[in-house]
């Protein structure tokens, strides 16, 4: 089912939780909310939900405005942030409650919920209550019972934020996989781009209750449409900087800049593995730290006239050699984006 | 137990004394009351207990306190429902209105009910025209038993609806339950426990209740005279073996209930644990 949101705007009192987001989710794709703690993207997935009512604005769910539609009639599976299990059900009767309250015959909503149980790798758990359950265990049930009654949208509210490092791992992937067996619509919310990027075919991302950008991972993560985006996606360096024409000058630091973008004073954000520096005694930089981290290893430097930066390497680089505190490198940015220093951030 | 912990003279002493209070306050005169009561063979007190009036006196007394326990689970747990989910503007107030029954000494709250629905009283003339007589009648005790006894399901189930998640509540609408559906499912599982056990706590708080319902209940006895009224009605009349008997129907009633509230906890305690 294609969803389509058409200037979105929520307040909470006097703070504006969502301002006029407008975007299209295709048919059976898998898209990330991604935005900091804050920022709105829960409320956005919540009115899609039908959980909160938008002051102003569209939902359309395929051809349906359903704007108005009471969240018990929009048929939307929905996993939320801490499981939400019925604790006083078994795991087969919080799977089969959806269908249950459709009236579905019994027989026939405890076979689906064993074959949905099974789909999430749980066979054998159905007499089991939530408290007998992992946390990745209970946000797999939370799956399975969002997905009993066949809905046309997957809506998952920081599906794996409760669950640990590992856990949250495989979950990731998993869920991948089980979108692309199952093949609903699915949107979820995460405020950690790692998760937006492996998991998602497309990312929005959120800041301050707007619509940041949308696109690809890769067009995120390349083409960054703002200096919020580029400076919340990866670890970057924003300098204070001059453009003319094709060049930005950062103190005694040059770099090239797609053209046609702002000129005169800037903010250079340039990623950490974008930086290149090699010991070079008439260089522009003092190496002020050399950080290992297992297999890559970041170099703080100082820049003649800009400031602190960091760069990143694998950790056998060639360009390492001679790389020590206190020494003289040579920089190249390999690659930048200048925003204009007056945009929010 | 270590030898510095062992227990001295002192320890020895304040031992025994505490052994001592406790059977003279309670185990002594437990087995006085049923001395007294069966003195004069099982069947004296069969007789007794089973003469009309205190017959009359402990059913009366009986249904009272079940109706108005099964009442109190109803509009206790509404109650706290409504506390606890709208923000009434008058909120605190309603909350401290609930907990008044158990400060106002009975007496005082039987006066109450008693000025309010007396046959001069506007309220009472109103009910009297309309044929429902309070004062002197057995919905006068009722009243009374419910006002002494409101706070006992309110209190204890307020804490447990205050604490449900509420997203379990959404992920129930989600899922296309209906406001009974979602309330069968989210709520009344976590609550029916408290409920009941506020509930058999009126019960037993009514059983014995006495203050309010001397000065509302008319004590017409076989009509409105309930067993604990009844008792000291033989005891004032100089009657302590009568006494003593419908005493000790009174303490099995009251023996009986405390069974079916371990029985309960037991069994919703044993679900929770699973």
């Amino acid at each position: 089912m294609n969803i389509r949101v058409e200037h979105l705007s929520k307040r909470f009192g006097t703070f504006e939780a969502v301002r006029d987001v407008t975007f299209e989710v295709r048919s059976g794709s898998l898209v990330a909310l991604l935005g900091p703690s804050g920022s709105g993207k829960s409320t956005i997935l919540r009115i899609l939900a039908g959980l909160d009512t938008p002051d102003a604005g569209a939902v359309w769910l395929g051809d349906e405005d359903a704007t108005r539609v009471h969240a018990r009639a929009r048929a939307i599976g929905f996993v939320f942030q801490h499981y939400a299990l019925f604790r006083h059900l078994t795991v087969e009767d919080n799977v089969s409650f959806g269908l249950d309250v459709r009236g579905v015959p019994k027989p026939e909503a405890r076979r689906r919920a064993r074959e949905l149980l099974a789909l999430v790798g749980l066979g054998g758990l159905e007499r089991r209550f939530p408290s007998q359950l992992s946390g990745g265990q209970r946000q797999r049930v939370a799956l399975a019972r969002a997905l009993a009654p066949e809905p046309k949208l997957l809506l998952l509210d920081e599906p794996f934020g409760a669950v640990d490092a590992k856990v949250r791992e495989e979950l990731r992937e998993w869920l991948r996989r089980l979108h692309d067996e199952v093949g609903v619509t699915s949107i979820f919310v995460t405020h950690d781009q790692d998760e937006a990027f492996s998991v998602a075919d497309r990312v929005l991302v959120i800041h301050r209750g707007g619509l940041e950008q949308s696109g690809t991972p890769a067009q995120i993560l390349d083409e960054p449409a703002t200096e919020f985006v580029a400076r919340f996606v990866g670890e970057v360096n924003v300098l204070d900087a001059r453009v003319e024409g094709a060049t930005a000058r950062a103190g005694a630091l040059r770099a090239e800049v797609p053209t046609g973008g702002p000129e005169g004073d800037v903010h250079l954000v340039v990623r950490s593995y974008d930086l290149k520096l090699w010991r070079d005694d008439a260089g522009v930089a003092t190496v002020e730290r050399v950080v290992t981290l297992g297999d890559r290893v970041r170099v703080h430097a100082t820049v003649d006239g800009a400031g602190a930066i960091v760069a990143q390497f694998p950790r056998r680089s060639s360009l390492l050699r001679g790389v020590e505190p206190g020494a003289r490198v040579a920089v190249e940015v390999t690659s930048a984006r200048a925003y204009g220093s007056s945009s929010s951030m | 137990m270590s030898a510095a912990l062992a227990p001295g003279p002192l320890a020895r002493a304040l031992r025994a004394g505490v052994v001592l209070y406790v059977v003279a306050l309670v185990a002594v005169p437990l087995a006085t009351l049923v001395e007294v009561g069966l003195a004069d063979g099982p069947a004296a007190f069969f007789g007794r207990i089973g003469a009309p009036t205190a017959r009359a006196a402990l059913w009366l007394t009986t249904w009272t306190a079940l109706l108005v326990g099964a009442l109190n689970v109803v509009l206790g747990t509404a109650t706290a429902w409504v506390l606890v989910r709208y923000r009434l503007p008058g909120r605190a107030l309603l909350s401290a209105l609930v907990d008044l029954p158990l400060a106002i000494p009975t007496l005082v709250a039987g006066v109450m009910l008693a000025l309010l629905y007396g046959p001069t009283a506007l309220a009472g003339r109103a009910l009297s025209a309309l044929g429902v007589e309070v004062v002197f009648a057995r919905p006068g005790i009722v009243l009374a038993l419910l006002f002494v006894t409101l706070p006992f399901v309110v209190r204890a189930v307020e804490p447990l609806l205050a604490e449900i998640d509420p997203a379990e509540e959404e992920a129930a609408i989600v899922l296309g339950a209906g406001p009974v559906q979602t309330f069968r499912t989210v709520f009344l599982p976590a609550i029916l426990p408290a409920a009941l056990s506020g509930g058999i706590r009126s019960v037993g708080r009514a059983l014995g209740e006495f203050g309010s319902i001397v000065v509302i209940a008319g004590n017409v006895p076989g009509r409105t005279l309930t067993a604990p009224v009844f008792v000291f009605g033989e005891i004032e009349s100089g009657e302590p073996g009568a006494a003593a008997a419908t005493s000790i129907g009174l303490l099995a009633l009251a023996l009986a209930l405390h069974a079916v509230a371990w029985a309960v906890e037991r069994r919703t305690g044993a679900r929770r644990a699973e």
